[in-house]
């Protein structure tokens, strides 16, 4: 016969979501106290955004290509979150001693990750609004939504599937040591080429464009452009609730492989013993 | 298998394997044949020197890292197979540990951690209260712990063990940068939270014979992976109480270390140089020896500052188990484990 517990404490579901809220919390707060951070992270990216602006401009490319420019700015943000503070995030956990209390604690690992993914998607689209919005300001950029629902389905699903996408790499990254930062170095820049943040995904091969549909970025932004400006079904690649539906599948997919993964790897280091100090 | 014992250890062994540089794949022993017996109220130690295993243990019981061999069992659960049954009735607290997150205050980190077992905000805010007031340092309820002195912030993860209330407490080294009445007011809890409610169970690692001795109930003394003794602190004193011990104070030895060693009937010598004068601690068959040991110094002109005859300490009972002192021990371990 075991011991009962003391003190009354939540189990099941109940646990998982104070687990959610309790490891969102550090992301929502974070923000508000540290305003200078939050406004280089929205004054930085727009100059870096005002360079290709001024490229398009200055060779006359369509006017809708700024809005395009500005819009991949925003979900450039995301996608930095994505693999800065959700993938080789448990790698950081470990080193300062979180992870092993996340382990040890009752609550399901998948939880803290669910509030990481959640605290990071409620900052990160506060500051992708504000890079839209200044944007938008300074550039004269004209939206013309199409289909308001299908815009929201859309952002919703590409968001769900990216971080779906971060929470499966975070867990393979439970793995790793410092090489995760190597890592990350490398899957930061080629995306932005896939994706086709700043230009229309057709402009690539059919093939790799089809290939980087996988990255939940390239379907994302290549629907919301057909369904935010007017020029946008012009320079989609496939319909827009076609890529919605696809969406739908990654995130599904995504999700329950980062649940699986997850579990994988967690047994595998603790076997390994790698959840509580660097080697090597 | 007894219903009343909080951590049941068989033959456990945990063997890591290293990296290799080119082709042959090196292991380290980190744990090996280790059994341990806690009943449930206890508040039990586990003293070795840096490197020894204890921290390999406290992660095998806290389900942080599998053994290689053995099994072991915590609040009844095996730790390898019911981990999910283990956790809820378990913390740990390490020395030096730097975990919650520095933008958030006090109150916010332990309500965080609260949160991860389940406990209700209500309830979590009124134990932080508490069990900061018994560190002192309710007044650091809003502070960033960013901002607290390395002593502070281990009050904080101590407060972040004791939140909980677990069945059984895993304490790694938990004075590590505690200044003295700090570190006597933390012992002082530790021994009245397992004093009041004997259901509950300490598991404690440390390298300071002091916190063992006055704080455990039981020590098991443990190096090089090995379980070496264990029993009460006085126990384990008492097995050389037959065995008199000497310190002594003399001029400079000059390495004439070794002439002490010669000499028949002296059993164990630790040897420490400090402030122009050398320190002795002799473990000596019979008391008479001590005749022999002065009239050698005498023979190649050692001068003796001071002569004392005083019980055996649990220093003395680890180096007559593993023949040096613990500080030698980490010493010769230091740049094998860098």
């Amino acid at each position: 016969m075991s011991m009962p517990l003391r003190v009354s404490k939540d189990v099941g579901w109940r646990l998982f979501v104070r687990t959610v809220a309790a490891r969102a919390y550090p992301r929502l707060v974070g923000q508000q106290r540290e305003p200078a951070g939050a406004f280089l992270d929205v004054f930085l990216p727009l100059l870096g955004l005002s360079a290709y602006v001024f490229v398009y401009r200055a060779i006359d490319a369509p006017e809708a290509f700024v809005g395009f420019v500005i819009l991949g700015g925003a979900m450039t943000a995301f996608w930095l979150n994505v693999l800065w503070s959700m993938s080789n995030q448990l790698f950081w956990e470990k080193e300062t001693g979180n992870l092993a209390l996340y382990i040890m604690a009752p609550n399901s690992l998948m939880a803290i990750l669910l509030g990481m993914a959640i605290g990071g998607l409620v900052s990160t689209t506060l500051r992708a609004a504000a890079i839209i919005g200044l944007g938008t300001w300074l550039f004269g950029v004209r939206f013309s939504v199409s289909d308001p629902a299908l815009l929201f389905a859309v952002f919703a699903l590409t968001l769900t599937a990216l971080y779906g996408m971060g929470m499966m790499f975070a867990s393979v990254f439970l793995l790793l040591g410092r090489e995760a930062w190597h890592v990350i170095g490398l899957a930061q820049e080629p995306v932005y080429l896939l994706s086709g943040m700043y230009f229309p995904i057709k402009s690539l091969n059919v093939w790799v464009a089809t290939g980087a549909s996988l990255i939940p970025l390239t379907l994302g932004l290549d629907a919301i452009r057909q369904i935010a400006f007017a020029s946008g079904p012009a320079t989609g690649f496939i319909s827009a609730r076609v890529e919605c539906l696809a969406l739908a599948v990654l995130s599904v997919v995504f999700l329950v492989l980062a649940r699986l993964m997850l579990g994988y790897m967690e047994r595998l280091a603790i076997a390994e013993g790698k959840l509580t100090e660097s080697r090597g | 298998m007894s219903d009343n014992l909080a951590v049941d250890a068989e033959h456990l062994g945990r063997v890591y394997k290293l990296r290799a540089k080119k082709t042959q794949a090196k292991t380290l022993v980190a744990l090996e044949d280790v059994n341990l017996c806690v009943p449930r109220g206890e508040l039990f130690g586990l003293l070795g020197p840096n490197g020894a295993g204890k921290t390999t243990l406290i992660k095998i019981l806290t389900t942080l890292l599998a053994p290689t061999t053995g099994s072991a069992r915590v609040a009844g659960f095996d730790v390898t197979r019911e981990p999910h049954a283990v956790r809820p009735r378990i913390n740990m607290v390490s020395g030096g540990e730097a975990s919650g997150y520095g933008l958030l205050t006090v109150r916010e980190n332990l309500w965080m951690f609260a949160q991860f077992y389940g406990l209700g905000s209500a309830e979590a805010n009124r134990r932080i209260l508490e069990l900061l007031d018994v560190v002192k340092m309710r007044d650091r309820l809003h502070t960033k712990s960013s901002q607290l002195s390395t002593g502070l912030r281990q009050k904080m993860n101590i407060v972040r063990g004791f939140l909980t209330d677990p069945d059984v407490l895993f304490l790694d080294e938990p004075t590590l940068g505690l200044d003295v009445g700090a570190s006597r007011d933390v012992r002082a809890f530790v021994r009245r939270w397992v004093d009041e409610d004997r259901s509950r169970t300490v598991l404690l690692t440390t390298h300071y014979m002091v916190e063992a001795d006055e704080l455990c109930d039981r020590v098991a003394i443990i190096n090089g992976g090995k379980v070496l003794a264990c029993d009460t602190p006085s126990a384990l004193k008492r097995r050389l109480q037959r065995q008199p011990i000497f310190h002594l104070e003399t001029t400079p030895l000059n390495g004439q270390v070794n002439v002490f060693t010669a000499i028949p009937g002296v059993q164990k010598v630790t040897h420490k140089e400090a402030d122009g004068r050398s320190t002795l601690e002799l473990i000596l068959d019979q008391e008479q020896v001590i005749s022999a040991v002065i009239a050698e110094m005498e023979r190649r002109q050692i001068g003796l500052v001071t002569l004392a005859k005083r019980e055996p300490t649990l220093e003395d009972v680890f180096v007559n188990l593993v023949g040096r002192s613990m500080e030698e021990v980490e010493h010769v371990n230091a740049p094998a484990s860098q």
